[in-house]
């Protein structure tokens, strides 16, 4: 048996100093630093979260090259690529306001908790000061709203959902990349002009947030030009062989199959579709028609040659001709020996457009950078004139509708640029049914 | 009609596939008693064979062409494989074309070697252990030969069409008397379904009409009676275990033009093919072949919409639900034998 002194005296003591342990922490760390990993030496340090293993890991592989580059050309290194046709011109190739950029990068793996964790990691134990990357819209809004609460700030990477600027949009996220309405609006009125105004579209769904987005979003931009959605069906992620789900729309009379799929299942459904002769088929006199709404041309090499002659549309293309695409080819194309894709190009751009933000804001602080960025307009960086509307953090731009190239001059030329749509066609209000639900709220600076 | 006509020539070339993994999963277990989780990474392997062959036939030599540019406006490389330049481009172009059948001869030695050396390297010191530690260490292996694998062929599909002669579909409406293009089903995945067939009959035929077979099926049946008769059971069993590889290489093989290869569906087939040897009875070879055919074809059926508005989600589970149901019914599985597994 134990005897234990407990006195009032004993009791307050031992609560003054556990309570001032405790506290201690956070003495120290809210007093030095102003908001979450405020950079305090000359570096400051740079997220780059993105797929490194699991289905888009060469996707990530290509953001990551990307990466590389515009943090040699944002520390003055290399021939400085869209720094020069950039309309901003804060940046000095001196890091981010005498700041040497330094980076980390995490594996998404994409799955959204891999890739939260990462993102925490690369905030609390790495001093990450923004958080980047990503190819799928289910990992961009699960790391957008873990930016949100550690109080970083969140550039996201390949993301098409419309819901990442929708409704889970928050004020610490950014989009550069377009979104499944605006692969809509343009593409829709291409579909109208070249295949008639009289069709019938079947659609098969990727069963997650970016599918069932993109999907209403083409639905609602074709019906309106006068077409007929026979079928929605949606497929599980990662089906595999899509033979099941093709055979039933032989016995429909939808005369286009409109894939709403990326990545693997992209390559695997449109494969069987052309394998099981659809487009060769005739349907109510016409030629039955394939549409692949969002292309990518790193995943479009995995189909080989079904994608000829296939329409879709993409975010940036490495044939444009203006002056800062022709300066981001060259760049990448000289390091790496091959052009950059479309998620290498919006991951350069967003680091750009971050450190820019910085620059003018003067601050790492990111309600400043926020600021800096809301209903900021900017040209030079691929996607002529842009802006970064303040109301759901979304860029404004035109878009590409893209086909398929029928007589390929190399490994890397297999799509054509076949309409740039303008931005305003593309344009919709911040209050659209699509885009509903949500708020940004305010910004967190940790 | 015509719908239920689709789904079954559907289901039957999922069927094939099936039928293929589960009998060489079934080889392994009924021979040496081993549960391999690595037989889908196998698949994938064969499945990659057919993707090296094409990439050795396309291996190239550049040559500058001052007229042509490329992406960074430098005069273009122009590519000829070499097989093109050394037996002239018509025959080189056929040899590129037909890589695929090709690849069944080039990947037959691979998988069998694969197959010996998985044996023989690392599953034989498994035998005596539990199942439990058997099936992690497979699935283990079955990672490591899927990451190998990425990191030299990348997470994207690649794509590994069939030859220029089975493109195209062939129109079983117009034949049996239905509207044209209302049956129309690949000729590469008919081919698939015969070729398949052909595998089967041969690994039935050589366990029942050979020596060798007759001596494989006593030891599956009676193992320590047969070796006490001087017979050296597990040198037959290593080979037996070469051979489900290169059953499955094979399939993988011939499913790469159906489904372009990537690392990662081996995995994808294999859970299946688990269930598709559970239902058949564990230790059953014509089980794991019925099986294999009746589940894809309830897979495939399950899938029709019609189907889908009355039970949504159907086709996610309609295997796992008949596995169950047959397992509370007939607990052995269709065809399983007593006393296996239930020592």
């Amino acid at each position: 048996m134990s005897k234990t002194d407990l006195t009032r005296r004993t009791v307050l003591r031992t609560g003054a100093v556990a309570g001032a342990g405790l506290a201690l922490p956070t003495i120290f760390t809210s007093g030095a630093r102003a908001f979450t990993n405020e950079p305090m030496g000359g570096t400051v340090t740079l997220g780059f979260n993105v797929p490194q293993s699991g289905a888009y890991a060469d996707e990530g592989a290509d953001e990551l090259r990307a990466y590389q580059l515009a943090v040699e050309h944002l520390n003055g290194e290399g021939d400085g690529g869209m720094l020069n046709t950039f309309s901003s011109k804060v940046l000095e190739g001196n890091g981010i306001m005498g700041h040497k950029v330094e980076y980390v990068t995490g594996d998404t793996q994409t799955k959204s908790d891999a890739a939260r964790a990462s993102a925490k990691s690369m905030i609390e134990k790495d001093g990450a000061v923004m958080i980047t990357g990503g190819s799928s819209s289910g990992v961009a809004i699960a790391v957008q709203g873990l930016c949100q609460e550690a109080g970083v700030i969140f550039m996201s990477g390949l993301t098409h959902s419309n819901d990442t600027t929708g409704k889970d949009k928050k004020a610490n996220g950014f989009r550069h990349f377009f979104n499944a309405y605006m692969s809509g609006a343009a593409l829709a009125p291409v579909l109208a002009a070249r295949y008639g105004a009289d069709r019938k579209a079947y659609h098969l769904t990727a069963d997650y947030t970016w599918g069932w987005t993109q999907e209403e979003s083409i639905a609602a931009a074709t019906e309106a030009l006068g077409w007929e959605t026979v079928n929605k069906v949606r497929t599980p992620l990662g089906a595999g062989d899509f033979s099941s789900y093709i055979t039933p729309v032989l016995q429909t009379d939808a005369d286009v199959l409109i894939l709403n799929h990326y990545g693997g299942d992209m390559v695997n459904s449109l494969t069987n579709a052309v394998q099981f002769g659809l487009r060769e088929k005739m349907v109510n006199g016409k030629n039955f028609e394939i549409v692949v709404p969002l292309f990518s041309r790193l995943m479009a090499r995995g189909a080989g040659e079904n994608i000829k002659g296939i329409l879709g549309s993409t975010n940036w293309h490495w044939s444009l001709t203006d002056e800062g695409s022709q300066a981001f080819v060259k760049s990448f194309g000289t390091k790496y020996g091959f052009p950059p894709s479309q998620a290498a190009h919006t991951c350069y751009v967003q680091t750009l457009l971050y450190a820019d933000a910085v620059a003018r804001a003067g601050s790492f602080n990111p309600c400043a950078v926020v600021e800096a960025l809301e209903g900021f307009e900017f040209d030079g960086l691929g996607n002529g004139p842009t802006l970064y509307r303040a109301e759901d953090h979304q860029c404004f731009k035109d878009v590409l509708v893209v086909r398929g190239k029928e007589n390929p001059t190399s490994e890397f030329d297999l799509l054509e640029v076949v309409e740039v749509t303008p931005a305003s066609q593309v344009t919709y209000a911040p209050d659209h049914p699509m885009f509903a639900g949500g708020a940004l709220g305010a910004c967190n600076a940790g | 009609m015509e719908t239920i006509l689709l789904q079954l020539l559907n289901g039957l070339d999922k069927g094939s596939a099936y039928a293929l993994i589960a009998l060489g999963l079934t080889l392994i277990f009924g021979t040496l008693g081993v549960v391999n989780f690595a037989h889908g990474a196998i698949f994938m392997i064969g499945a990659f064979c057919a993707v090296t062959l094409s990439k050795l036939l396309n291996l190239s030599f550049e040559t500058i062409d001052p007229e042509k540019l490329d992406f960074l406006g430098n005069p273009a490389k122009v590519k000829t494989p070499y097989v093109e330049a050394w037996f002239g481009p018509e025959f080189g172009h056929a040899l590129i074309d037909w890589s695929v059948p090709l690849a069944i001869l080039f990947s037959i030695p691979i998988m069998i070697a694969v197959g010996f050396a998985m044996e023989r390297g690392l599953i034989k010191h498994f035998y005596k252990r539990p199942h439990a530690d058997q099936i992690l260490v497979t699935f283990g292996l079955a990672i490591v030969l899927q990451e190998i694998i990425k990191y030299f062929y990348g997470a994207n599909p690649i794509s590994t069409p069939a030859p220029d002669a089975f493109k195209g579909s062939f129109d079983f409406g117009a034949m049996l008397g239905f509207d044209p293009n209302m049956i129309i089903y690949p000729y590469w995945r008919l081919i698939y379904f015969g070729f398949a067939a052909v595998v089967i009959g041969a690994v039935f035929s050589f366990l029942q009409f050979t020596t060798f077979g007759m001596v494989v099926r006593a030891g599956m049946a009676d193992r320590e009676t047969v070796g006490l008769l001087g017979i050296n059971i597990d040198r037959r069993f290593t080979i037996m275990f070469g051979l489900a590889s290169a059953v499955a290489g094979v399939a993988g093989v011939m499913y790469a033009p159906i489904l372009s290869p990537n690392y990662h569906m081996g995995m994808d087939f294999l859970v299946l093919c688990f269930v598709v040897v559970v239902v058949g009875g564990m230790g059953s070879l014509p089980g794991a072949v019925a099986a294999g055919f009746l589940l894809g074809i309830l897979e495939s059926f399950s899938s029709m919409n019609a189907v889908k508005s009355v039970l949504p989600g159907i086709d996610q589970i309609i295997i796992y639900v008949v596995a169950i149901v047959i397992l509370l019914t007939r607990p052995r599985g269709l065809m399983g034998k007593k006393g296996v597994m239930e020592d």
